[in-house]
């Protein structure tokens, strides 16, 4: 669970592939026949040229980018204008949960698509802005579901684990002594553990 | 819609971090379906493409094609990330487990899972063994550094005789506290059979 998983172009990673599951609104450019499939609210068995649809990132990538570009995609909805300028007016006041999940890891795929780099700028921004408040909020002892809720993915890898290592420099402060621990796999497969029925009775 | 029981196997895997769900023998056998039946579609398409240029006119198959090499390829590293993963925490297991693996973990490997396990354990105690003159380290202990050769533990399972390295028998029983030397009781702290207690 490490967090530079997704940071390199890492063909296994978990991460990446559920980012790259998020869907992109796409035009097809060209008729794409026996292929009716694609498209869940159609019955004809092929797709025309111009049927808009909004196809998940790894289908819709590496058929627009090729020589000769199957579809075209554009923005999705969070990263245009209307989106950006909320996040530049306060980007810590806003729920980044709910604009998706992967609100920075679908950023740097679809940030090729604004050749103005705002989006690029956008990410940044928001990253910085929000930074210094998710810092504060991992050193609470106590954490706030409310405020864990509006972090998107990235925000609360880095947020548990800058948690957990303040609560490790916290008790080592405490005492010196490390207190030897059971190895986290065996913690949460006690905690896991069903009840046998057979103990009971 | 295609790539999506693969893409599901994938979301198992992490809605279970850390612990391993049973092997999906039914999930991966569909996705091979698909791939196999996108691949066998590909393979008639391009001998249809090919026969329809002979003749002069003809659909234009290519697009699709690539569509579905495209999906084909979502697949594939879709299947072998599951398994991939899979790996990287059975690994962890064997350092926090121990060789031996609790019976409720071990019947969601699949068959070839638990051979590489036991086959991972060997290996890693012929290397273990090999280092040092007398008998190798074991390196899956002192993890950190001890400040005391003797530590007061609570034991929380009732977990029998345990044969200490001088040879003297303890008996283990759930609740009771003990002052053993650290090194015999660091590996026992591991897999949750004793408490630490500082006080």
């Amino acid at each position: 669970m490490s967090l530079c998983y997704s940071y390199t172009p890492n063909y296994f990673s978990i991460e990446d592939i559920l980012v790259t599951q998020e869907r992109i609104p796409s035009k097809f450019l060209v008729n794409v026949p026996k292929l009716g499939k694609l498209n869940p609210s159609a019955e004809e068995n092929d797709i025309k040229q111009g049927t808009a649809l909004d196809l998940p990132f790894w289908l819709a990538d590496p058929l627009s980018f090729a020589r000769h570009p199957l579809i075209s995609i554009e923005l999705p909805r969070v990263y245009k204008e209307a989106y950006r300028e909320i996040l530049k007016a306060d980007a810590t006041a806003v729920d980044l949960h709910k604009l998706g999940l992967y609100f920075y890891e679908l950023g740097l795929y679809v940030k090729r698509l604004d050749p103005r780099r705002e989006v690029e700028a956008i990410l940044l921004h928001t990253f910085r802005s929000r930074f210094k408040e998710l810092m504060d909020f991992a050193d609470d002892v106590v954490c706030d579901p409310v405020k864990q809720n509006r972090l998107d993915m990235f925000e609360r890898t880095l947020f548990q684990k800058a948690h957990f290592s303040r609560m490790q420099l916290k008790s080592w402060l405490n005492n010196s002594e490390m207190r030897l621990e059971a190895a986290t796999m065996v913690i949460n497969h006690k905690k896991r553990k069903r009840i046998d029925v057979d103990d009971l009775f | 819609m295609y790539g999506e029981s693969a893409c599901s196997l994938v979301k198992e895997l992490d809605r279970n971090r850390g612990t391993l769900p049973p092997y999906n023998n039914e999930l991966i056998g569909e996705v091979e379906k698909e791939i196999c039946h996108l691949i066998q579609q590909n393979v008639a398409d391009d001998f249809k493409a090919h026969e329809d240029s002979n003749v002069g006119a003809g659909l234009d198959y290519t697009a699709t094609i690539r569509t579905r090499h495209a999906i084909i390829q979502r697949n594939l590293r879709c299947l072998l990330a599951y398994h991939y993963n899979r790996l990287r925490c059975l690994r962890t297991m064997r350092w926090e487990f121990g060789s031996i693996l609790p019976p409720d973990i071990k019947v969601n490997l699949s068959h070839a899972e638990s051979n590489w396990f036991s086959k991972y354990s060997s290996m890693l105690a012929t290397y273990m063994r090999s280092i040092g003159d007398d008998g190798g380290v074991n390196l899956t202990i002192d993890l950190n550094p001890p400040k005391a050769l003797y530590i007061e533990v609570k034991c929380l399972v009732d977990y029998g005789q345990y044969e200490l390295s001088d040879g003297s028998l303890v008996l283990l029983k759930e609740s009771n506290r003990y002052f053993l030397p650290r090194a015999e009781c660091e590996d026992l702290i591991r897999q949750g059979v004793f408490q630490h207690i500082i006080n």
